[in-house]
């Protein structure tokens, strides 16, 4: 599981937390049934207060995401990766058709956005 | 048993002066058991005099200090055998190699862990036959760390920890922080200016500012009040009468109002006064804090 956090993204680590590990179930890089690293494990590993961790796991169980052992830890949960690709994509069109309106708003061609999206993307990459 | 006590450290209406200058004024905190405590101000408003109280090394004059159900200037050795410390500039035995200098601290604690301590030092990658005088700033942190942690002490205590440290070394308190409280029933007072590291690990929030604790809550309720509005409005703008709102700032034609409360209920206040929103959004700890050191007002919170 790695997951990595931004500092100055805006967006609270839980959710962090909670998009990257439904991506990595949905890029199927966490198995249906695998467990999740503990709550303790975790928060140690990303430097945030368990209970950020706690949280993170509480909202992806009440999405279905995974499901929780008492005693035995979290696992990822059965089922959700065609719907939830689904699902992931048409809020990411959301979100691009909402920053194309605004890039046109701003003058920004969308050739110039795409570029700049590369660019953001090249930059992520090296940094990580 | 004093242990059962749900709270770990419980101050009522302290006072202190030094001279004419009141370092802390009728401060009332209780911390619980399994908590961290992020404790964030100015230079001079008042932590450090905080934590020496609770360290038993500052009596209580005016109001109350009891931890572990003792008051720590009355009986300090049964107090601070549970309490694990660091501060900014440790005073540490130079000449001391840092194994010789866990095995004197040992000697302090009924609870000391020695394979622990090992397993600390090695983890850090402290060489345990150096002189302390030798090491870096860094290294003598470390070491710091391992002897605030190995006798596993229900209460931690950082002051300013990270003060002119590596990132590496301070993402090594940040562990120390998260270990600690991961243990069941331990708790964490970390006060630092790195609003960003006080942001990940905190449970709660404290704001001292000129000897006044200005703010203590949730570290979630913090982040999800502080807001900032942007809005146009022709002539002056009677910010002050939106509930919660605490600064602004006039710029290019636009304002930025601060508040701390709903923001929908400060939206609809600013559209009452005649004002068109353009933007808003939720602030950091960062910006929540710089946002309240250039405000005049006193914290109020939008009923």
């Amino acid at each position: 599981m790695n997951l990595h956090l931004a500092q100055h993204s805006g967006v609270p680590p839980y959710l962090q937390i909670v998009t990257q590990i439904k991506q990595l179930i949905a890029a199927g890089r966490l198995d249906v049934d695998q467990e999740l690293l503990p709550i303790r494990a975790l928060a140690e590993k990303l430097l945030v207060n368990p209970n950020t961790v706690a949280r993170a796991y509480r909202e992806l169980e009440a999405a279905g995401w995974i499901y929780t052992r008492r005693g035995a830890g979290s696992f990822v949960a059965a089922g959700t990766t065609p719907l939830s690709t689904e699902k992931s994509r048409s809020q990411i069109r959301e979100r691009v058709t909402s920053l194309l309106a605004e890039a046109e708003h701003m003058n920004v061609s969308t050739k110039d956005l795409i570029n700049l999206i590369r660019e953001i993307d090249t930059e992520r990459t090296e940094g990580k | 048993m004093n242990s059962d006590t749900t709270n770990i450290v419980d101050i009522r209406n302290l006072s202190r002066h030094f001279g004419n200058k009141a370092a802390l004024r009728d401060v009332t905190l209780q911390i619980p058991r399994g908590k961290v405590f992020g404790v964030v101000g100015e230079n001079g408003a008042g932590k450090t005099t905080l934590i020496k109280h609770i360290l038993g090394l500052l009596k209580a004059k005016q109001g109350s200090v009891s931890v572990f159900g003792m008051d720590p200037a009355q009986q300090p050795r049964r107090v601070l055998s549970r309490i694990g410390y660091l501060s900014e500039q440790p005073d540490y035995p130079e000449w001391m190699t840092v194994t010789q200098f866990t095995t004197y601290m040992a000697a302090f604690y009924e609870t000391w862990d020695r394979r622990y301590a090992a397993e600390l030092l090695d983890m850090m990658n402290v060489d345990p036959a150096k002189k302390i005088g030798e090491l870096s700033k860094g290294q003598q942190a470390r070491v710091g760390l391992c002897v605030a942690q190995a006798h596993r002490p229900e209460l931690l205590l950082l002051d300013e920890p990270s003060s002119g440290l590596d990132p590496v070394a301070r993402n090594e308190i940040l562990s120390a922080v998260i270990r600690t409280v991961s243990n069941e029933g331990r708790s964490v007072l970390l006060s630092s200016h790195l609003l960003d590291e006080v942001e990940r690990v905190s449970d709660h929030l404290v704001f001292f500012g000129a000897g006044n604790l200005l703010l203590s809550e949730p570290m979630e309720a913090v982040l999800s009040k502080h807001h900032q509005i942007s809005v146009r409005h022709a002539g002056q703008l009677a910010w002050q009468k939106v509930p919660g709102a605490f600064n602004a700032i006039h710029a290019n034609g636009e304002w930025q109002v601060f508040g701390y409360g709903e923001m929908d209920a400060s939206i609809h206040g600013l559209r009452g006064l005649g004002a068109e929103i353009l933007e808003q959004r939720l602030l950091s700890l960062n910006e929540a804090f710089i946002a309240r050191s250039q405000s005049r007002l006193p914290f109020s919170e939008a009923a």
